[in-house]
């Protein structure tokens, strides 16, 4: 009986495990940190260059070689990333082009539900410049509280490898320049 | 007891793997998405075979023209791409992917056809999220869902499976592909497809 007793309580936490896990994940909070994002080293020696990172293994969005990190959370299904992606491409070289900035800030875009192949065709139809990663299992995507695309998130990261989170939304970028300033602010910081 | 007691790390995989959702919707739609939570994956039997011939059919498409397979022969390969239902998670990012693929189609010298069983003003109001969509969206929608039934793709509850078909130029099914209603089909093997025609 009692052997019976506990099967049934492992079957019912194994049932309601999901309602656990899906418990509300919260969106990235300005102020606040990440959670731990584990995204796949890629194979491309520039884009290890780019990020800083070595290896075969995963890196954590703190570890990118950086004082400010931009995260984009697109899909290549998603309209809005469609329309929005010249506009990043534009934010993207005006990075590259700063003296500046462009080895302080880096910028990194996660495919979400997107396969590689979906993520690569993305890359390609707009030549986008910096590393896209896919998260075709959406496993990123409930880390960061189901957000509906694009959301961008801007972490600056602290002299001690900690980070904080200084702007999380949902929607494009509305105004490179005034973003611009926003992230030369975190610098001056 | 032993033996059941092994397959419960088995259960929690699979109760983790097939649980939650497992969709993004775009900020296109705002909050407009009904969502109508997990579906049996496949509720309905096909009823047309890879290598036959493919069931001739003619529906109204939103331009206000009606579009008939036939009028592709000896032209182009096509893809008809059934999605359940407008205004839910899934379909509203499936065609604005596709969209987004017209070179990949036309590298196959292929149309595609998005057909629901939807009403043409669902139909209208919904595909407007999604931009200026280059491929003709039909409507199956009266007699409700007949062409869906033709190819078996048809639900029991009224509304069409997730599923893909492709038609080459001599008008003979060469690929059908019924998905889980919950997921979008993986772009690549649909693409790998059109690339053995």
């Amino acid at each position: 009986m009692k052997k019976l007793r506990s099967i049934w309580t492992i079957l019912a936490c194994l049932l309601t495990l999901p309602a656990f896990l899906e418990a509300e994940v919260a969106p990235p909070i300005e102020g606040g940190k990440l959670p731990d994002i584990r995204l796949a080293i890629p194979a491309d020696a520039c884009y290890q260059t780019y990020l800083g990172v070595k290896g075969d293994g995963t890196f954590s969005l703190p570890q990118i070689k950086a004082s400010v990190v931009i995260v984009e959370i697109f899909s290549m299904y998603c309209p809005h990333c469609q329309r929005e992606a010249p506009s990043i491409n534009d934010l993207f070289s005006k990075i590259q082009q700063s003296k500046k900035l462009n080895d302080k800030v880096k910028l990194v875009g996660i495919g979400v539900g997107n396969s590689r192949y979906e993520v690569e065709y993305f890359k390609k139809t707009y030549s986008i410049q910096f590393p896209l990663f896919s998260d075709g299992e959406f496993i990123v995507h409930k880390q960061l509280g189901e957000v509906r695309t694009p959301y961008f998130i801007g972490i600056k990261i602290l002299n001690d490898g900690s980070h904080k989170i200084f702007y999380s939304k949902l929607g494009g970028i509305a105004d490179n320049a005034s973003f611009l300033k926003l992230i030369q602010a975190q610098l001056t910081k | 007891m032993q033996s059941f007691l092994k397959t419960i790390p088995a259960i929690a995989i699979f109760i983790l793997l097939t649980s939650g959702s497992a969709f993004a919707i775009s900020d296109a739609y705002k909050e407009n998405i009904y969502n109508p939570g997990q579906l049996k994956p496949v509720d309905s039997t096909l009823k047309v075979r890879v290598g036959e011939p493919a069931p001739e059919f003619t529906l109204p498409s939103l331009s206000g023209e009606a579009i008939s397979l036939s009028q592709f022969a000896g032209k182009k390969n096509v893809v008809i791409s059934y999605v359940p239902a407008a205004w839910t998670p899934i379909c509203s990012d499936q065609w604005p992917g596709y969209n987004l693929a017209k070179g990949l189609f036309e590298a196959h010298d292929a149309i595609l056809l998005g057909i629901t069983v939807d009403n043409i003003p669902t139909l209208y109001s919904w595909t407007r999220q999604m931009g200026n969509l280059w491929f003709p969206v039909l409507s199956d929608f009266w007699p409700h869902g007949a062409v869906a039934d033709k190819f078996g793709v048809l639900r029991s509850d009224g509304i069409a499976e997730r599923a893909l078909f492709i038609i080459d130029k001599a008008g003979i099914l060469r690929y059908a592909k019924v998905g889980d209603i919950n997921r979008r089909p993986d772009l690549e093997e649909l693409i790998n497809a059109l690339d053995k025609i």
